[in-house]
């Protein structure tokens, strides 16, 4: 696989060397091609397909948007322009931009105002901090323990792995959702219990994914070659065999932190991951459901960022598995 | 077959009795003190601990898990104390309505999803299918109560006076209601499980209605369902969408498929009797894999139209602490979720003869 391009890449340097005091009779052609490493291999194959293109964009500039967020918010994202003795600020008012027509004497909001006389824009910018922060944590949590739990499974066998296996199946067997929501109610209405409900309920999906790459290559030759040299069980799996099962559990958890957004947008929206006030797109959409007719930007705005933040992680997730996949490199 | 199936059915036995100790786990940690969650102020120790005597909850844990599972043995999910009723009573008149959404919203999603995928492999690359692909990455990025909410917006606000405008919320209008199955057939002195499985059905309302003639209800029914089935359809839609393209241009690269176009047999027939039947194979997988989503979405989609269904009582259960409604309701959803899975698993193996001699 992947793994062998690069020792083979590697092997070209030595060749060259004693051929360097004496005049080549024929040039060596290992020492002509250019040496592949497999991660100029990869990052040319990713820039390759148009989605991920697409989706790095999309998630450049949210990361972007998380990381600057007190610079580029406009306002305090929590303050209520009506306590700040804005002059003229209306509840739910419309964007407002003065480069674009708008009112000279109207106070500028690139996003309008929300129910509480927030600004809607500063909101949405912060609220990319929340929901990357949590889509981001959530799936490290799920991808460290699903790996612990797949590589004790899949290299111990036998009636450990039944039982850690089957209790995967039972997670999986619960919608998503459901068992996050009961989680969050047994630990505590929060965020970060949120988090870590979300982060659990998605354990099994790489647990599998682990386990049935350590199933493969168990019994591959190289494995048995690290044996026979007596390297150690856990340096075997540490060394040789999680590596090789990298690639599936990074397109996967591409694809994972834009489910975790989504569900942590809908704890919020039906309103189990702590309180409405917090800048977060889920809640920002559930406190003003009921105003879709009156003022549709405080819905569409938010609900846009969260479709394009879950867009943005399918098409990278998308983009790394055709790229990363060694049966479409044709 | 016959070995096969039988294999299934055992496999399942070992998750079953997982997911009713899991869902026993959570519901007692849900309401760590299930008399103060329920008494609320009235609850003092005295009143309590009478309350714990009676309802069993001053047995150890264990046994208390014993007698849960004996009194499901015998079909009985406890008593509901925020309804003080049954919670198999409550179960029967709300679960119609998220299984009435589940089916219609998994029909459209296959109706429309299987073709558009077909059309999508059929003319790869051209307009047609960047456009279809466009639309189902989109769809299948957008939370089901933002697009809900759109929707609700368009067709019932928007659109209000046109004849395209849509009930926004609710399963009937004002003043119309569809006749029981009992009443319509004169069976009112039913009892027991036959009675139960009416009543069932008669919340159904586009299959009572139907079965019935009752069609001007029906109408009304239907038309109430269009925009939540729509919205909880779409995610599925577009991953049904995405599977048949990506199935069906792996078939037809196939050589089955190059011998049959060599030897003169139509196109079309090329692809409907040739490519599509090995197509849908993984297509028939990830359809029963979206009916967790399909339940999981039904708690979004009932809330935003407003809807009294599984997903919304749960919901409530959980926030009221009435924790044998907790129990009760996911434990069904997650059997029906299992129950789905072994058939899509036996018709697997029925469609794919290799799949039986694993």
């Amino acid at each position: 696989m992947s793994a062998t391009t690069g020792p083979l890449g590697s092997g070209a340097m030595p060749a060259g060397s004693p051929g360097a005091s004496v005049p080549a009779i024929m040039d060596d052609p290992l020492a002509r091609t250019r040496a592949t490493s497999l991660w100029r291999d990869t990052v040319s194959n990713i820039l390759r397909q148009r989605s991920a293109i697409v989706g790095l964009v999309i998630l450049g500039i949210l990361v972007l948007a998380a990381v600057f967020a007190p610079i580029i918010a406009t306002h305090d994202p929590n303050a209520s322009m009506l306590q700040l003795h804005e002059q003229g600020a209306v509840k739910r008012s419309p964007p407002c931009i003065h480069a674009l027509g708008c009112a000279a004497d109207k106070p500028e909001h690139l996003l309008g105002l929300d129910g509480n006389f927030r600004d809607v824009f500063s909101r949405v910018v912060f609220g990319a901090r929340v929901s990357l922060g949590v889509g981001f944590a959530s799936v490290f949590l799920a991808i460290i323990i699903g790996t612990l739990i797949g590589a004790t499974a899949g290299y111990a066998g036998g009636w450990v792995d039944n039982v850690l296996m089957r209790l995967m199946d039972v997670i999986l067997a619960f919608p998503s959702l459901l068992l996050a929501i009961a989680i969050v109610s047994a630990l505590g209405r929060n965020l970060f219990n949120a988090l870590l409900a979300i982060g659990i309920v998605a354990i099994p999906v790489y647990a599998r994914i682990v386990r049935s790459s350590v199933l493969s290559l168990r019994e591959a030759d190289f494995v048995t070659a690290s044996r026979a040299l007596g390297e150690s069980n856990r340096g075997i799996l540490l060394r040789r065999i999680l590596p090789n099962s990298l690639t599936p559990i990074v397109v996967q958890g591409t694809l994972g932190i834009g489910g975790a957004v989504l569900e942590i947008a809908a704890l919020t929206f039906v309103g189990v991951a702590g309180s409405l006030d917090v800048a977060e797109w889920g809640s920002m959409i559930s406190v003003e459901s009921q105003q879709l007719l009156n003022a549709p930007h405080v819905i569409l705005v938010p609900g846009l960022a969260i479709t394009l933040t879950v867009l943005g992680f399918n098409l990278l997730g998308d983009g790394l598995r055709d790229a990363l996949d060694p049966r479409l490199n044709r | 077959m016959t070995r096969f199936i039988l294999r299934r059915l055992l496999l399942t036995i070992p998750v079953l009795f997982g997911l009713i100790l899991l869902v026993f786990i959570l519901s007692r940690i849900v309401t760590h003190d299930p008399c103060r969650a329920i008494l609320g102020e009235k609850a003092t120790d005295l009143i309590c601990a009478d309350f714990n005597r009676r309802m069993g909850f001053d047995q150890p844990i264990p046994v208390q898990f014993g007698i849960y599972v004996g009194q499901l043995a015998q079909g009985d999910l406890g008593t509901s104390t925020k309804f003080s009723r049954p919670v198999t009573e409550v179960l029967i008149e709300r679960l119609p309505t998220t299984v009435e959404l589940t089916v219609w919203a998994l029909l459209f999603a296959i109706i429309v999803g299987i073709p558009l995928g077909m059309l999508s492999a059929i003319k790869r690359n051209s307009p047609v299918d960047v456009g279809a692909m466009v639309v189902a990455n989109i769809g299948v990025s957008m939370p089901v109560f933002v697009l809900g909410l759109f929707l609700q917006f368009i067709f019932g606000v928007l659109l209000k006076n046109s004849p395209f405008s849509l009930p926004p919320s609710g399963r009937l209008s004002a003043g119309i209601d569809v006749k029981p199955l009992v009443d319509v057939w004169g069976m009112n002195d039913l009892t027991g499980i036959p009675r139960g499985i009416l009543d069932f059905l008669s919340g159904i309302y586009t299959f009572s209605a139907a079965v019935t003639g009752q069609w001007g209800a029906w109408g009304d029914a239907a038309r109430h369902l269009i925009l939540p089935a729509i919205a909880l359809g779409t995610i599925p839609l577009a991953i049904i969408a995405r599977i048949t393209r990506s199935s069906l241009l792996e078939v037809l690269g196939q050589d089955y498929v190059r011998t049959a176009r060599a030897k003169g047999v139509r196109e079309r027939t090329v692809i409907i009797r040739h490519a599509t039947r090995n197509a849908l194979l993984p297509v028939v997988t990830v359809i029963g894999l979206q009916l967790g989503l399909l339940f999981a979405g039904a708690v979004l989609t009932e809330s935003t139209f407003n809807l009294a269904g599984v997903g919304r009582t749960l919901y409530e259960a959980i926030i009221g602490r009435d924790f044998a409604v907790i129990q009760g309701f996911i434990l069904i959803v997650a059997v029906a979720y299992v129950v789905v899975n072994l058939i899509v698993d036996v018709s697997y193996g029925y469609l794919d003869p290799r799949i039986r001699l694993r």
